[in-house]
């Protein structure tokens, strides 16, 4: 679904990423860790297309589709879902009229159909029952006045109304508490399934209880220094991220 | 809850009509009409405004009254205070009436010339009796004369008048001389001096006491000859107990040199009346580079003259090269509220000065100042607002919320807020922000699918929503789409 090839950005001048390369297939679950300032956060935004961000070299497919030639909208539209770290305010403007202005461009990328309001009102719904999540939080507007809990709670709501084909989530469990942690992890498992694919940011294992990874990756100054199961990511809790830094020194892979 | 959301629901639908009407950033009311006018030749002397208040059939009373406004207008000086910059203005170079030929009186829409409704077909307004449906009675305003006034029977049944100001002049020679200037002096201030003695026509209402206006009052005003000058001139009178919702919207052709456009609004509410006045104005901003558009400079004022009276002013201004005005509420009556809801758009090389005056005379009066200010392009927007609150205005209350955003970074915002308190016991609040469309927030509304001109559309709207829910449901949603239209193209 996802292929990234020897991928070089910088920001503000800085090579952040010096060379990933990761290949993500229909139905798995990756989840990148690493320490503060390794360039998880900007892998994410790269990859959806912020342009504070600069890619200098590589490529990136998305389902054949090399997506660094697009712009964000389209590669959202494309299927791409990023679930942010810091969730943005937009006053006055509903989270409803918000969900149905973008779930509508969606469709109609696809060539798909309006949904009538009874259609979105039905699935706003549903979607909010899977997470718990209060209705009047539907009309309030877009994360104003949003707990940290409640603005993570949203874009979780906003990945399983949008359904895309693959969802990137940026240290969607920083701030959460243990039962926040449970429903926003919940409403992953709920999405993922054999014909979607999930990249998960994290600095902590303690998401990975809750998602569970076919794959963890270690990021490290910007490169991929480790990859392994979920076991992987247990080890990195007990250890800490050095024995890896320094195994990776040994092979000269920094 | 169900039903609330499905309503939500409905006006999201009309969100995203409004969106997907955004296509072209064509100023789209440009067209010119042709049809034959009659316009008095160029200049201004006292000929030309005896020539005027002749052609318009008036009293003379009305004629000596222009005569007066135009000998003290000739000894004012042109105001240079506002922030906005402009070449002078020649006001000999302006001609001052222009009227498309017709037979003398109408009796029927059936009358007016084809090309005439067309015209105000093409700019969304049929005056046929379709205007049933959405309850609007409207009063159109081609050049310098009334063209049509729809439901004027119907609210003369309920003793109401709405009929263009000429008419009024003969039909209702006492109201007009009662309330004409009772508001804004021909003595106020320079282009008021200048419309008393040239105005042409504009709408007259009269609601009597203790009647409800069952439908929304609209005027239409349109500006087609060119180097014509509009000087139109409203009275709204509202009786005891009595009230009505005003709205009016304006657009012009594309034009290479600028336009005046210096009108005058009056507004009086007698004790426990209401007078809602909505504007979505439109004028031809010009273009890019800043040649052409409207120079709008008008004064618009209200008298709470009655006691738990109330005034509310909603503008939504988005057109005309210079937009200079300030829609005031004089507050007599004890316990009387005057209200202003603004949103003012510039850009490109767009310049505004625009604001409100409150002026607190009677005790527990109120006021609410809520006014929006966006800029873009390298254009100029400036919120200029008085609060007064007189000696003896014992408990009144101000609140002010004066917010700026800017688009782009050669674009700029100006507050000038001035508070005058001579009582120990009034309340004035002042709040004021600036921010700017954050690339966050655009990245934000980009990965759920937005393109950024839609993102873009949202944010502000979602800035100026306290003022769009302010306007009628119809007027609202034509706020969205100009202010859509008039940003286009400012993010890139």
């Amino acid at each position: 679904m996802l292929a990234i090839k020897n991928l070089h950005a910088n920001v503000e001048g800085k090579e952040i990423l010096k060379g990933i390369n990761l290949l993500i297939k229909t139905g798995e679950v990756h989840a990148i860790m690493g320490p503060n300032g390794s360039g998880k956060s900007t892998l994410a935004n790269v990859l959806a297309g912020n342009s504070s961000y600069e890619v200098t070299e590589g490529e990136v497919f998305f389902d054949g589709k090399n997506i660094l030639e697009m712009n964000p909208e389209t590669r959202a539209r494309e299927g791409m879902f990023l679930a942010f770290q810091y969730p943005i305010e937009i006053a006055g403007i509903s989270n409803a009229t918000f969900l149905k202005t973008a779930l509508n461009e969606i469709r109609k990328y696809k060539g798909e159909s309006e949904l009538t309001p009874k259609e979105f009102l039905e699935r706003i719904k549903e979607k909010a029952k899977i997470l718990g999540l209060d209705e009047t939080l539907i009309s309030r507007y877009v994360n104003v006045g949003f707990s940290g809990g409640e603005k993570k709670r949203n874009e979780i709501f906003q990945m399983l109304m949008l359904e895309p084909k693959f969802v990137l989530l940026d240290e969607t469990d920083s701030g959460l508490d243990i039962d926040a942690l449970k429903i926003v992890s919940s409403g992953v498992n709920i999405y993922r399934n054999k014909d979607n694919a999930v990249l998960v940011v994290t600095h902590y294992q303690r998401l990975l209880n809750y998602i569970q990874p076919d794959f963890v990756h270690v990021l490290f100054n910007g490169k991929i220094i480790k990859t392994g199961g979920k076991e992987l990511a247990l080890a990195l809790e007990d250890k800490g991220y050095d024995w890896v830094k320094d195994e990776a020194l040994e092979t000269q892979n920094v | 809850m169900n039903e609330i959301k499905e309503n939500k629901s409905e006006e999201l639908s009309e969100d995203m009509k409004i969106l997907d009407d955004v296509t072209s950033s064509e100023y789209k009311w440009g067209f010119v009409t042709d049809i034959d006018s009659e316009t008095v030749p160029k200049g201004l002397n006292e000929d030309v405004i005896k020539l005027i208040s002749k052609k318009k059939d008036e009293p003379d009373w009305m004629t000596e009254w222009r005569l007066k406004a135009f000998r003290y207008w000739q000894k004012m000086e042109e105001p240079t205070w506002p922030n906005v910059k402009y070449p002078q203005i020649d006001f000999q170079d302006i001609s001052y009436y222009s009227a498309p030929k017709q037979k003398p009186k109408l009796e029927s829409l059936d009358e007016v010339d084809p090309e005439l409704l067309k015209t105000f077909e093409k700019l969304g307004i049929p005056l046929d009796e379709q205007k049933i449906l959405s309850g609007v009675a409207v009063d159109a305003v081609f050049d310098s004369v009334s063209v049509a006034t729809t439901f004027k029977e119907t609210l003369k049944e309920k003793g109401i008048i709405f009929c263009p100001i000429s008419e009024a002049i003969k039909d209702y020679p006492e109201l007009i001389k009662k309330y004409l200037g009772s508001v804004v002096p021909y003595t106020d201030n320079f282009y008021a001096s200048l419309n008393s003695a040239v105005f042409t026509d504009g709408s007259f209402v009269f609601i009597p006491k203790g009647v409800r206006c069952p439908m929304e009052l609209s005027t239409y005003f349109r500006i087609n000859s060119q180097e014509t000058g509009q000087f139109e001139r409203t009275l709204i009178v509202a009786e005891e107990g009595a009230y009505v919702s005003y709205l009016e919207g304006c657009t012009a052709p594309i034009r290479d040199n600028n336009q005046l456009h210096a009108a005058v609004v009056e507004l009086a509410a007698l004790d426990d009346a209401e007078i809602k006045y909505s504007t979505v104005q439109n004028w031809y901003p010009g273009d890019k580079d800043g040649k052409g558009g409207i120079y709008n400079f008008v004064t618009k004022r209200g008298a709470c003259r009655g006691k738990n009276s109330k005034i509310s002013w909603t503008q939504v201004e988005t057109g005309s090269a210079i937009t200079w005005k300030y829609p005031s509420c004089i507050l007599q009556g004890d316990n009387s509220v005057g209200e202003f809801y603004s949103v003012a758009v510039t850009n490109n090389m767009q310049q505004a000065d625009t604001g409100t005056k409150m002026i607190h005379i009677g005790k527990n009066t109120r006021s609410t100042i809520v006014s929006k200010g966006i800029s873009a392009g390298k254009s100029n927007n400036s919120y200029r607002g008085l609060v007064r609150i007189g000696k003896n205005a014992e408990d009144a209350r101000n609140y002010t919320q004066c917010d700026s955003m800017l688009i782009g970074d050669k674009s700029g915002a100006n507050t000038f807020p001035y508070i005058e308190v001579e009582n120990p016991t009034a309340k004035v609040e002042h709040e004021a922000t600036t921010s700017k469309v954050g690339e966050d927030q655009i990245f934000y509304l980009n990965q759920r699918g937005i393109s950024t001109e839609d993102a873009v559309n949202m944010i502000v709207n979602g800035f100026c929503k306290e003022v769009f829910n302010e306007l009628p449901m119809e007027f609202a949603v034509e706020a969205q789409k100009l202010l859509a239209i008039s940003l286009e193209g400012s993010v890139g």
